[in-house]
């Protein structure tokens, strides 16, 4: 019967290669999704976009057999199917290439394709013909990677390449790409987005999910938009654009651009030159920086994550020692010894943003209220009797924070933890912020933060830049860098390769400069 | 120092240097899939005390040996379930089978024999006899290596012979066959296997319980083959010495063998102070004891080439998207 009833709906118009109906998920009182439908068509590039927690990856968690769906039917190519593990999946012809890679560092590139679909007990064969399928492979989507390198010798943009291959050796026809563009130059995505499209026209059916609205209107057909747990539109890539998608992401209009009146630069706050820092392995990870920032003026710096910005932050912010010459208002600062720490780089007015702000900018299992006083812990209005810290004083402090940033929930005894990505964000910006500082270094301020969070984030940004402070921004969004800075800064191993007036330049330009290309070359 | 006594010492070496071996592959195949086993020490003492208690009383080596082994799977079993099923913390979880292993060998052995602790010496058929190679008598007489093959290769209990071969055995399982990639994998970054439809869970279970049994051949060896019956705490601090070994082999089957065979030689020349003051040499023999761990330390420091453990070692795997 049921058969029959199978194969009858296959034989009429074309099935959708996925299709979802009335998916619920739900973690404890949290409901992840909320009765999901969706339809994917066959040959297709379907985007899927959403804010942080909106439930996004516990949708394709479900398709790859991570988590088992409360409630819900899922039809591939038209047929019932359930998915109670990721065999399943892959079965099914589904492939997966996650946010971060499930690759094993230290095997090759074939080890790591033939991994778990092996053709049989001895390795011997199962090298030979993955080796062929490899090249056909290459030649067919430019997908081309050394079988016989190790994966962490592989640049990121080569290590997604194999998560792609792998995909492809299971003959995977749906393949589902979980933020693909994170963590790859402009250039790189460009190369990811010709394969994709090789993919497409070959008939198979790619799912991309990610936070870019720029890619969703570049490469997808159709984008269905999630928004806490539910799915609120699908529409027809070509009929929408970007400030529509972003309401029905946020709920309501969202400023994609940054609104800021021009520069008004005044004296030089920060000057850096022939700055140098050697990591723990003896690699220099700066080799040679040298820039200024004035007062009112926001630096940016774009690059490729791992080309030194990190380190860059670091240094300055008193986290790593180097070399060179770092003068701030004109006084030179101490690179290596007792003055090179965090506490002296406040009390010569530099504040810190951390790009990681879980692991560096908060104690996650500490409350809000002491998460404000780190740093600032010996500020005189947090004391009293001389001896003791006056909580009282910092909780009031700390709720007067959060009403100014939007905190929420604005309750000062709540763990760092348990606050979303971009309440956190908030958290360590407004601790920094309101100390008033002359310059501020911010690393990644929005990364993973929800895109209403990111706008208010940047408009405190720009504020403080207006209110005649100088500011050291660091991404790796190369939409951020060229919408907030005054200047834009390209770091590439060490170095900068160049500075670009954000009003003149393009994404083209900054991105062969992030790529090491220089200018006598391009 | 004349030939016959090189002889005899590396003869010894090789008696030491079983049983670490067996002890050192089982904490290899444990470790590479990334479940640390602290507990070898346990484990084997679990084996030996197995091992002479059911040989003494059946009075067959044979069904002692698998006594051993039973008794070594048995705390396998208990370090995987802690470990990977409920995702305890690994060290504490073989430190306790250690502790364990420490009180129960004892209290059973006497309560079966009533002498202190021990089993009763084992003797005859209840005793891992040394089995003499082909042609060895044949070949003695040639000059250096006949002695060599007669003497130190031939004339040893099995198990021997069967730890020798698991060397090769071991390499060949580890880089030849799907389930030692997998085993690699799963030490090294069990998201890799899980998502490409393998159990995480299953693949480190067969590596515990593979630990397990070769810690049963250890154990078992040292009652019945090293020594002849089983004696409280008679491991010694084995199982801790064939860790320094593994970590000292960076995790490789072959380089195990001559972590193993350096450290047997140690505890070889400990035996023999004669030797040690005939060459002049002034150590005393707790120093030579104390050799391999103060090498294991070198070796951690950095101080030749990077130790680099399985990258998931120690982990237990959760699950997440």
């Amino acid at each position: 019967m049921m058969g029959a009833h199978d194969t009858g709906r296959q034989a009429s118009a074309a099935p959708f290669a996925i299709e979802l109906k009335g998916i619920s998920k739900a973690f404890g009182p949290v409901q992840a999704n909320k009765d999901i439908s969706i339809q994917v068509a066959k040959g297709s590039i379907h985007g899927i976009i959403g804010e942080n927690g909106a439930g996004k990856s516990t949708l394709m968690s479900i398709l790859y057999g991570f988590y088992k769906a409360d409630a819900g039917e899922i039809l591939i190519n038209g047929r019932p199917t359930t998915i109670p593990d990721s065999q399943s999946a892959i079965r099914a012809g589904i492939g997966m290439v996650f946010q971060h890679f499930k690759l094993v560092q230290n095997f090759t590139v074939l080890e790591n394709i033939i991994l778990g679909a092996e053709d049989g007990p001895m390795l011997a064969t199962s090298l030979g013909k993955a080796r062929k399928v490899l090249a056909d492979l290459a030649r067919e989507y430019e997908l081309d990677v050394d079988p016989d390198a190790l994966v962490e010798d592989l640049s990121v943009g080569h290590q997604q390449r194999v998560e792609i291959l792998k995909a492809l050796y299971r003959q995977a026809e749906i393949l589902i790409l979980d933020e693909p563009t994170g963590v790859l130059t402009p250039a790189e995505a460009d190369h990811l987005f010709r394969i994709l499209r090789g993919l497409k026209d070959q008939g198979k059916t790619i799912i991309l999910i990610t936070h870019k609205l720029r890619e969703i209107m570049e490469i997808t057909d159709t984008v269905s938009v999630m928004r806490r747990g539910q799915m609120t539109a699908t529409v027809k890539t070509a009929e929408t654009n970007p400030e529509q998608l972003a309401e029905l992401m946020v709920g309501r209009k969202v400023l994609l651009h940054v609104e800021k009146q021009p520069a008004n630069p005044g004296r030089t706050v920060l000057e850096v030159e022939n700055l140098r820092v050697v990591d723990e392995q003896g690699v220099e990870r700066l080799k040679g920086i040298s820039l200024s920032i004035r007062a009112g003026e926001i630096l940016g710096i774009a690059g490729v994550a791992g080309n030194g910005q990190s380190e860059l932050l670091e240094v300055l912010g008193g986290l790593t020692r180097g070399t060179g010459v770092v003068r701030m208002n004109g006084k030179t600062l101490d690179l290596t010894g007792r003055h090179s720490d965090g506490q002296s780089r406040r009390a010569d007015g530099i504040a810190h943003v951390p790009e990681d702000r879980q692991v560096l900018g908060l104690i996650m299992d500490f409350t809000a209220w002491e998460n404000v006083a780190f740093g600032y812990h010996h500020a005189p209005e947090y004391q009293k009797n001389g001896l003791l810290m006056d909580n009282e004083a910092i909780r009031r402090d700390t709720e007067a924070k959060m009403a100014t940033f939007d905190v929420r929930p604005p309750i000062p005894t709540l763990a760092a933890k348990n606050f979303s990505g971009g309440n956190q964000q908030k958290i360590v910006v407004a601790r920094e912020i309101e100390r008033n500082p002359d310059l501020l270094l911010v690393g990644q301020p929005t990364r993973g933060v929800d895109i209403g969070a990111i706008e208010f984030i940047h408009k405190q940004i720009v504020a403080l830049r207006d209110a005649g402070k100088a500011v050291l921004l660091i991404s790796v969004e190369l939409d951020e860098i060229m919408s907030l800075s005054d200047r834009i800064a390209v770091m590439f191993d060490g170095r900068i390769m160049g500075e670009r007036d954000p009003a003149t330049t393009n994404e083209r330009e900054l991105g062969l400069l992030m790529a090491g290309v220089s200018e006598g070359a391009a | 120092m004349d030939y016959a006594t090189f002889l005899q010492i590396f003869d010894t070496t090789l008696r030491l240097a079983t049983p670490l071996l067996f002890a050192c592959l089982a904490g290899l195949y444990s470790e590479r899939a990334g479940v640390f086993d602290i507990g070898l020490e346990g484990k084997m003492l679990m084996a030996a005390m197995a091992s002479g208690a059911v040989a003494a009383l059946s009075g067959s080596v044979w069904i002692g040996l698998m006594a051993g082994i039973v008794g070594s799977l048995a705390f396998a079993l208990v370090h995987g379930i802690a470990s990977i099923t409920f995702r305890g913390n690994q060290l504490i979880s073989g430190v306790a089978l250690n502790f364990v292993a420490s009180g129960i060998t004892v209290l059973i052995a006497q309560d079966l024999f009533g002498q202190g602790g021990r089993t009763p010496p084992l003797e005859g058929g209840a005793r891992m006899l040394e089995i003499t190679l082909p042609l060895a008598e044949t070949l003695r007489p040639v000059p250096v290596i006949g002695p060599l093959y007669a003497d130190v290769i031939s004339g040893h209990p099995i198990l021997v012979y069967v730890g020798l071969l698991l060397v090769p055995a071991t390499w060949w399982l580890l880089y030849r066959t799907r389930f030692g990639l997998r085993l690699r994998a799963v030490g090294e970054n069990p998201a890799s296997v899980d998502t490409a439809g393998v159990s995480v869970k299953r693949l480190r279970f067969s590596a515990v319980l593979i630990a397990g049994v070769l810690c049963g051949l250890a154990g078992a060896y040292m009652a019945t083959g090293l020594q002849a019956g089983f004696g409280r705490e008679m491991t010694a601090g084995r199982g801790y010495i064939a860790l320094a070994a593994l970590i000292f082999a960076k995790w490789r089957p072959w380089h195990a063998l001559w972590a193993c065979l350096l450290f047997g030689f140690f505890q070889s020349l400990a035996l023999r102070p004669d030797v040690m003051q005939a060459v002049g040499i002034k150590i005393p023999g707790p120093a030579l004891d104390a050799l391999p761990y103060i090498l294991t330390v070198v070796v951690l420091a950095g101080l030749v080439g990077k130790a680099v453990p399985p990258r998931a070692g120690g982990e237990p795997y959760v699950k997440e998207r």
